[in-house]
């Protein structure tokens, strides 16, 4: 993979390329879907792809492909030398330079991931299921209960010395259940994630599924006000992973972030404290590089209550005249890298579920949400999301509550958590994030 | 159609070679995808993305299983491995395939070819975008124009004697602009699509981008967007999101024999009032949607699944249609070589009624008008759905009043859809992305104007 890294720099060398950086990455991958207590499909496959950076007198292009031949490494040289040609020249737009030693990480892989064939994880997607449908007669069955493990090979070499290579894996099995109520379906999901299938409990997984799909029989809507609202911990971590994305300088230098003037300023509560780790093992975005070979690191983003730093890459940090945090992102060789949250971890507080309950006292918990993708916007933070969960009366959970919306702004939402909870959840909903559950003093809650 | 991507005697060797241990069914879908982006932001030409790729995927079906293997490359020797790892957890007797007979189906045409376009008129296409928006007034302080092509040849041969291939070229441009006074920053987006060439930018594609600047400028002077229960008028076009949420994803036949749709047993039931008919079709010249076959080989056509009110037919792909014993609807769809088909829509739209969309506005006294959405979900199995407006308004005294920000619709499927009280008499399409099962497809959705007499605005005035 390195070499073939290599090989392709100085292709794109050859071809007239200023500077070039390549990523090799090489996907194993293995798919169980399960319904009925049958296998419904299983697929597995492993596949190989290049994409290539080109500078050229500050214009930079991208090229990607699968042919890893000697002519098909040229034809994606000469392609990104050619993208980079019809760019405009931009004085920021510069090869990571190397950052020094990467860490040496340890339990990115797990070698046990061998001793898994496919029979054996088929069997484990099937034990979700069974232990979904088993929890609770009113659970019907599951839409499918669904089982993916991956095993990541990286290299990355460019002609300014930044890169490296890794090996990573990564698994997680999921389930919807679907229960039977007195006026229709109810559906719940249970999810577990890993660095391999041993690590996942299936009939926890399972359970989690039969109780949140259950717990929603007989709901209704909540009155229109403002309230406290408990996002448990699936639920803060979307919100987390929008926070990621408004850390991100590149948006911030575009004018596109709600955090666009705030470094520096009270964007939180005490109670919310928030990092960027890329080396913790446990959090699956974790590794020795980011995306351009630049070290990974670990970046304090939000303490008492002050936005500390931007997430950079290369090009937001010589922009900003700050050195990259290790923070470029890359969701494989089809796309180039760019600014995004490793690994974000909200530091957990010492309020277990009931004194979470006990100090929002009248309001709403909410255990999902819903439409994030269209009712956040991203440029001014302001969210009117979909959600359920259940009412909160006298520090009490009680009915279940659906078709709501909750609706604030990240900053407004940030200032008013009131309590983070003490036991915290990695979630791996579009960005990865560990945290606890969040209690946010006000919120407006629109039902009837 | 394309059939130098895959030899028929090459076909024939898979697919025999993935039912060496037996299956009802084996099927062999290569493609070759490339496609280029580019961008311009802060007025510069950047983020310039070249991308090709080459594979097959190889399924066999066998006892309700589907076994699936996919691999880079076109090379004979690259797809007997498909078809030998697709099958490698099978354990009975040799099946025998039917022979290869051609199938007859005409790609979309395509007049101009992105990929002969020289990138240097596509940057002065973007170019042009970021001068237009920017003129709509000096508080768009922000400009970001995208241009994409890409094309996918497919050939699909089947064991039941199907070969067919299909050529897909998709052009689409986007324009997001942020505006700003004082503190208040604001967002306005619209895009352009359409399975065509580049000549689907030849006309007017400046529009858009003034269409996103005076979006961003006019939420310049949006109040909050109120909280409650009340009469919602829908805008046409990218409008027919709702009913694409609400009502086109628990159609799909995966989700309805799982009797994980609120719409499952219920075909013709009336569903909506007598005023409601809705297709989805998948051969509307030139769509964002459409395509010559499904990426199972069916030739694609118009299904009327709301006829009147009535629920009329579901979507299929090949093995759910095997499954209810009805021929499959043309819905078979992936996003790639690398995915299994599975139950998608193309372009789904309600038919335009006989309402004026100015008297569905004056006939609520007072109410929300939702004219464009940034998206929405559903859960199709409890049929609840949310939609982010991206353009709203209030409705008061029957007037379209003041601009609203950051409203939400949500409620329940079958309720929203027995409350739609009008539709309008004008009609356009617009251009989605949707995904399901971790797959994006291009979806085109599309309606006129469209009433609902009551359905929760989650704002944050309450």
């Amino acid at each position: 993979m390195r070499e073939l890294a290599e090989q392709a720099v100085a292709a794109a060398l050859g071809v007239g390329a200023g500077d070039a950086e390549a990523y090799a990455g090489e996907t194993t991958r293995r798919e169980v879907r399960a319904h009925g207590g049958k296998v419904e499909s299983l697929g597995a496959a492993t596949q190989r792809g290049l994409g290539l950076r080109a500078w050229i007198e500050g214009r930079v292009g991208y090229a990607y492909g699968t042919d890893l031949s000697g002519a098909g490494v040229a034809e994606i040289a000469a392609r990104a030398a050619e993208a980079a040609r019809a760019a405009d020249p931009d004085e920021f737009a510069v090869p990571p330079s190397a950052g020094g030693e990467p860490p040496a990480l340890d339990g990115l892989s797990d070698p046990g991931l061998a001793e898994w064939p496919t029979d054996r994880v088929a069997e484990l997607a099937l034990a979700v299921e069974r232990a979904a449908v088993g929890h609770d007669d009113r659970v019907r069955g599951v839409e499918q209960a669904v089982y993916v493990d991956s095993a990541d090979r990286v290299a990355i070499a460019s002609s300014s010395g930044a890169g490296g290579e890794y090996e990573a894996s990564s698994c997680y099995a999921y389930t919807q259940a679907l229960a039977s109520g007195d006026a229709g379906r109810e559906t719940g999901l249970g999810f577990g994630i890993g660095r391999g299938p041993g690590g996942l409990d299936p009939a926890a997984i399972g359970r989690e599924a039969a109780e949140r799909a259950t717990a929603m029989i007989g709901s209704g809507k909540p009155a229109s006000r403002a309230c406290p609202v408990l996002l448990d911990a699936t639920v803060a971590a979307s919100f987390a992973g929008l926070l990621g994305n408004a850390l991100g300088a590149d948006a911030v230098q575009r004018g596109r972030s709600p955090l666009a003037s705030l470094l520096g300023e009270r964007v939180a509560a005490d109670a919310f404290v928030l990092r960027d780790d890329g080396l913790d093992p446990d959090g699956l975005a974790s590794a020795p590089i980011d995306a351009e070979g630049v070290p990974r690191r670990r970046t304090p983003l939000v303490e008492a209550g002050t936005l500390r730093t931007f997430l950079h890459d290369t090009y937001t940090a010589r922009r900003a005249g700050a050195a990259s945090t290790g923070n470029a992102g890359r969701s494989g060789y089809r796309a180039p890298p760019s600014v995004a949250a490793s690994n974000l971890i909200v530091a957990p507080g010492e309020l277990e579920l009931d004194g979470l309950l006990g100090e929002a006292g009248d309001g709403v918990y909410v255990t999902d949400v819903a439409g994030l993708h269209a009712g956040v916007n991203p440029v001014t933070g302001v969210f009117s999301v979909g959600a359920s969960g259940r009412a909160i009366r006298a520090g009490e959970l009680a009915e279940p509550l659906r078709e709501f919306t909750i609706a604030s702004d990240l900053v407004s939402m940030l200032r008013s958590v009131r309590a983070t909870g003490a036991t915290p959840r990695w979630v791996p909903f579009g960005a990865s994030v560990s945290t606890p559950p969040l209690l946010v003093g006000e919120m407006t809650v629109a039902g009837s | 159609m394309s059939g130098e991507l895959l030899d028929r005697s090459v076909a024939e060797r898979v697919i025999a070679r993935a039912l060496v241990h037996g299956g009802e069914f084996a099927e062999v879908f290569a493609e070759r995808r490339g496609g280029l982006t580019m961008a311009i932001d802060e007025s510069r030409i950047e983020s310039v993305q070249s991308g090709a790729e080459q594979g097959a995927g190889v399924r066999v079906v066998s006892g309700g299983t589907t076994y699936f293997a996919h691999v880079d490359g076109l090379d004979p020797a690259d797809l007997e491995r498909a078809a030998d790892e697709a099958a490698a957890a099978l354990r009975g007797e040799r099946a025998e395939p039917r022979p290869l007979r051609a199938l007859e189906s005409a790609p979309l045409p395509i007049e101009r070819r992105p990929e002969q376009v020289p990138a240097a008129r596509k940057a002065e296409l973007l170019r042009e975008l970021d001068e237009r928006g920017r003129g709509e007034g000096a508080e768009v302080f922000q400009l970001r124009a995208s241009y994409a092509e890409g094309r996918r040849e497919v050939t699909v041969a089947n064991s039941e004697g199907l070969f067919a291939g299909d050529d897909r070229t998709r052009v689409r441009i986007g324009v997001q602009a942020v505006a700003r006074r004082g503190d208040r920053v604001e967002t306005g987006a619209e895009t352009l699509g359409a399975h065509r060439g580049y000549e689907l930018l030849e006309d007017e594609p400046g529009e858009i981008a003034r269409g996103a600047a005076r979006k961003a400028l006019t939420l310049l002077d949006a109040v909050p967007a109120p909280a409650g229960s009340m009469p919602v008028v829908v805008g046409g076009g990218f409008g027919g999101v709702l009913f694409h949420e609400m009502t086109g994803h628990g159609l799909e036949a995966d989700h309805v024999q799982k009797d994980a749709s609120v719409y499952a047993g219920r075909l013709g039931d009336q569903v909506a009032p007598p005023l409601l008919t809705a297709y989805d079709d998948g051969r509307l010249a030139g769509e964002w949607g459409s395509d010559g076959i499904d990426d199972e080989g069916t030739p694609t056509q118009k299904t009327e699944v709301i006829a009147e009110g009535r629920l009329t037919s579901f979507l299929y792909d090949r093995l759910t249609a095997g499954r209810d014993g009805v021929a499959s609807t043309g819905n078979g769809r992936r996003e790639s070589f690398r995915h299994l088909p599975i139950p998608r829509m193309t372009n789904t739209y309600i038919a335009p009624g006989e309402a004026r969309p100015e008297e569905m506005i004056a006939e609520v006294g007072s109410g929300f008008y939702a004219v464009s959405f940034g998206g929405g979900q559903v859960d199709p199995a409890t049929g609840d759905f949310v939609f982010g407006v991206s353009e709203g308004y209030l409705i008061e005294d029957g007037r379209v009043t003041a601009p609203c920000r950051g409203a939400t619709l949500i409620g329940n499927c079958l309720d929203a859809l027995a409350a739609i009280d009008a539709v309008g008499d004008d009609f356009w399409m617009k251009t989605g992305i949707c995904g399901k099962g971790g797959q994006r497809v291009p979806v085109g959705t599309g309606q006129g104007h469209v009433r609902i007499a009551a359905m929760t605005v989650g704002g944050t005035e309450v």
